[in-house]
């Protein structure tokens, strides 16, 4: 297990040196979207509307972020990914149109996205399901916010992050995905017990 | 002066006259108490939960899911320590309350509740998860239609026992219902499980606690499974039979290699836990409830002159 320190924007270059299995660290820019932004963000494309944060080569985080309003900053209180595997619809379009690189979530996505993935050179980052303090303790100050109209969780929010991890490479730009393979053996194994045990 | 209540055999206690029930404002006092147990229940995990994800962390063999465990392990501390929410999902908030027939005050516990999950949502604060299903509006304090969901028992007793149960998102959407045939019986239920599990994989941030509900109506099998998840992780269910079950079917689910975060490992469920009801002829529902290895509970016991006793953590004040 290789160990990687990543800086945004992530070439495609570095993109294509990362594995599966490989535990990475992100520092830059991350830039949160969920359900409701990945939905406007398509809009926007169909629309050929420039979107107002800047996605080539940036890390894209299944985030709806725990915020507390100070002043006029926004503290990160907690972090953690949310189930990237709502976003299987959208994402592979995200990645030919956005220029997206690495997209961070919890519980890896689907055949579509692993494809864009291998054909544009992007790669997909598990961080720890509900490591939330964890993941904000990385996440240095919040250098912007859009679409708050979309309501708190759902608004994209702009994170400077340092050392952002540890990550663990669910896809990679080869096509390669440990979720598939576990979910085969899981498979495997799942016949095994039903024959043993003659379920 | 003082008197003396009677509460059980063992539990003799002193209260002095002043705190008696015409002149608490019980109101106030569970308002005040739904918002430090749901501060409890999302910043501190109960005793059982952090020692059985210790135990996990020691016996995992799988590198990445060792490095998953340690993650879930160092934040749970941070959570701990500097009083933040363990995980930003603070869920759809539930409360399980038990009511004492003697227990005074019942018309205000709902309002009561409904006013703490609101003044929690911005003391601790709570991500606002309340969202019309026809409009998408969030409410933005936690509350909303049958939200938050109470579920209430009645009970012998002259106290009142709150448990607050902040449950996540993604455990939630891997819930699942089916009605079996009579006929699949034992080994259908068992297979419906160990599939569900597998079929869930790294979607209900494993290591989970696995509640089982059988039997009963098909809104009681999903009830039984959601209490099943708030038995303590020791404590195995009072039928031998059903013990045995439960431990063969969560030694079944960890040998499926999902792992934390399903990224691979032994470790899948912490625990798993049964509850039946008998059942039509016809019928023979099982309903599987995940719960994330962010176990999150806090249960206090409120008697009705207003002393407060925290059940679920060690000596904790809560009002």
């Amino acid at each position: 297990m290789k160990k990687i320190e990543l800086h945004t924007p992530i070439s495609e270059k570095n993109i294509r040196k990362l594995n599966v299995g490989d535990r990475v660290f992100l520092s830059g820019t991350i830039i949160t979207a969920r359900d409701s932004a990945h939905r406007r963000m398509m809009k926007y494309i169909a629309e050929k509307r420039s979107i107002p944060f800047p996605l080539e080569g940036m890390a894209l985080y299944h985030c709806g972020p725990l915020v507390k309003a100070h002043g006029d900053e926004w503290l990160v209180l907690a972090a953690g990914p949310t189930t990237s595997m709502r976003m299987e619809p959208f994402e592979a379009e995200i990645i030919e149109n956005l220029g997206v690189r690495l997209i961070i979530g919890k519980g890896g996505m689907g055949g579509k996205t692993r494809e864009a993935m291998k054909r544009y050179g992007a790669a997909y980052a598990a961080f720890t399901g509900g490591a939330a303090v964890l993941a904000a303790k990385r996440i240095k100050r919040v250098i912007d916010v859009k679409w708050l109209d979309l309501g708190l969780p759902e608004a994209v929010w702009i994170f400077e992050a340092d050392r952002f991890g540890p990550l663990i490479i669910g896809i990679d730009s080869y096509g390669r995905s440990l979720y598939e393979e576990v979910r085969a053996k899981t498979l495997r194994r799942l016949n095994r017990i039903v024959e043993d045990r003659d379920l | 002066m003082e008197k003396i209540f009677k509460l059980d055999e063992e539990d003799e206690y002193y209260v002095p006259f002043s705190r008696l029930a015409e002149n608490l404002d019980l109101r106030n006092l569970i308002e005040k108490l739904t918002v430090n147990l749901l501060r409890l229940a999302v910043t501190e995990l109960p005793a059982d939960v952090k020692k059985a994800l210790k135990d996990a962390y020691r016996k995992e063999r799988n590198p990445i899911g060792k490095i998953q465990l340690k993650a879930i392990l160092e934040n749970i501390q941070l959570a701990e320590e500097e009083r933040i929410p363990i995980c930003q999902d603070t869920g759809l908030i539930s409360f399980y309350v038990k009511v004492g027939s003697e227990f005074r005050g019942l018309s205000k516990i709902e309002e009561a509740l409904i006013e703490g999950v609101k003044r929690a949502t911005v003391e601790i604060p709570l991500r606002p998860n309340a969202v019309n299903p026809f409009t998408q509006r969030n409410t933005d304090n936690n509350t909303g239609r049958h939200v938050p969901c109470i579920h209430w028992s009645i009970i012998d007793g002259n106290y009142l026992e709150i448990t607050a149960f902040p449950k996540g998102g993604g455990s939630e959407n891997m819930c699942a219902l089916r009605i079996l045939k009579p006929a699949e019986g034992l080994s259908g239920l068992k297979r419906f499980i160990i599939e569900s599990v597998v079929n869930a994989g790294g979607m209900p941030c494993p290591p989970t606690i696995i509640g089982v509900g059988v039997g009963g109506t098909s809104d009681m099998a999903m009830n039984l499974a959601k209490k099943a998840l708030l038995r303590p992780i020791n404590k195995s269910h009072s039928d031998p039979f059903i013990a045995e079950l439960e431990r063969d079917l969560l030694r079944a689910v960890n040998s499926t290699g999902v792992g934390p975060m399903g990224l691979g490992g032994d470790s899948t469920a912490l625990a798993l836990k049964i509850e039946y009801a008998h059942r039509h002829p016809a019928s023979y529902p099982v309903a599987i409830a995940f719960q994330c290895w962010a176990a999150r509970r806090a249960t206090a016991r409120v008697y009705s002159d207003g002393r407060v006793e925290c059940l679920s953590h060690k000596d904790r004040n809560l009002v």
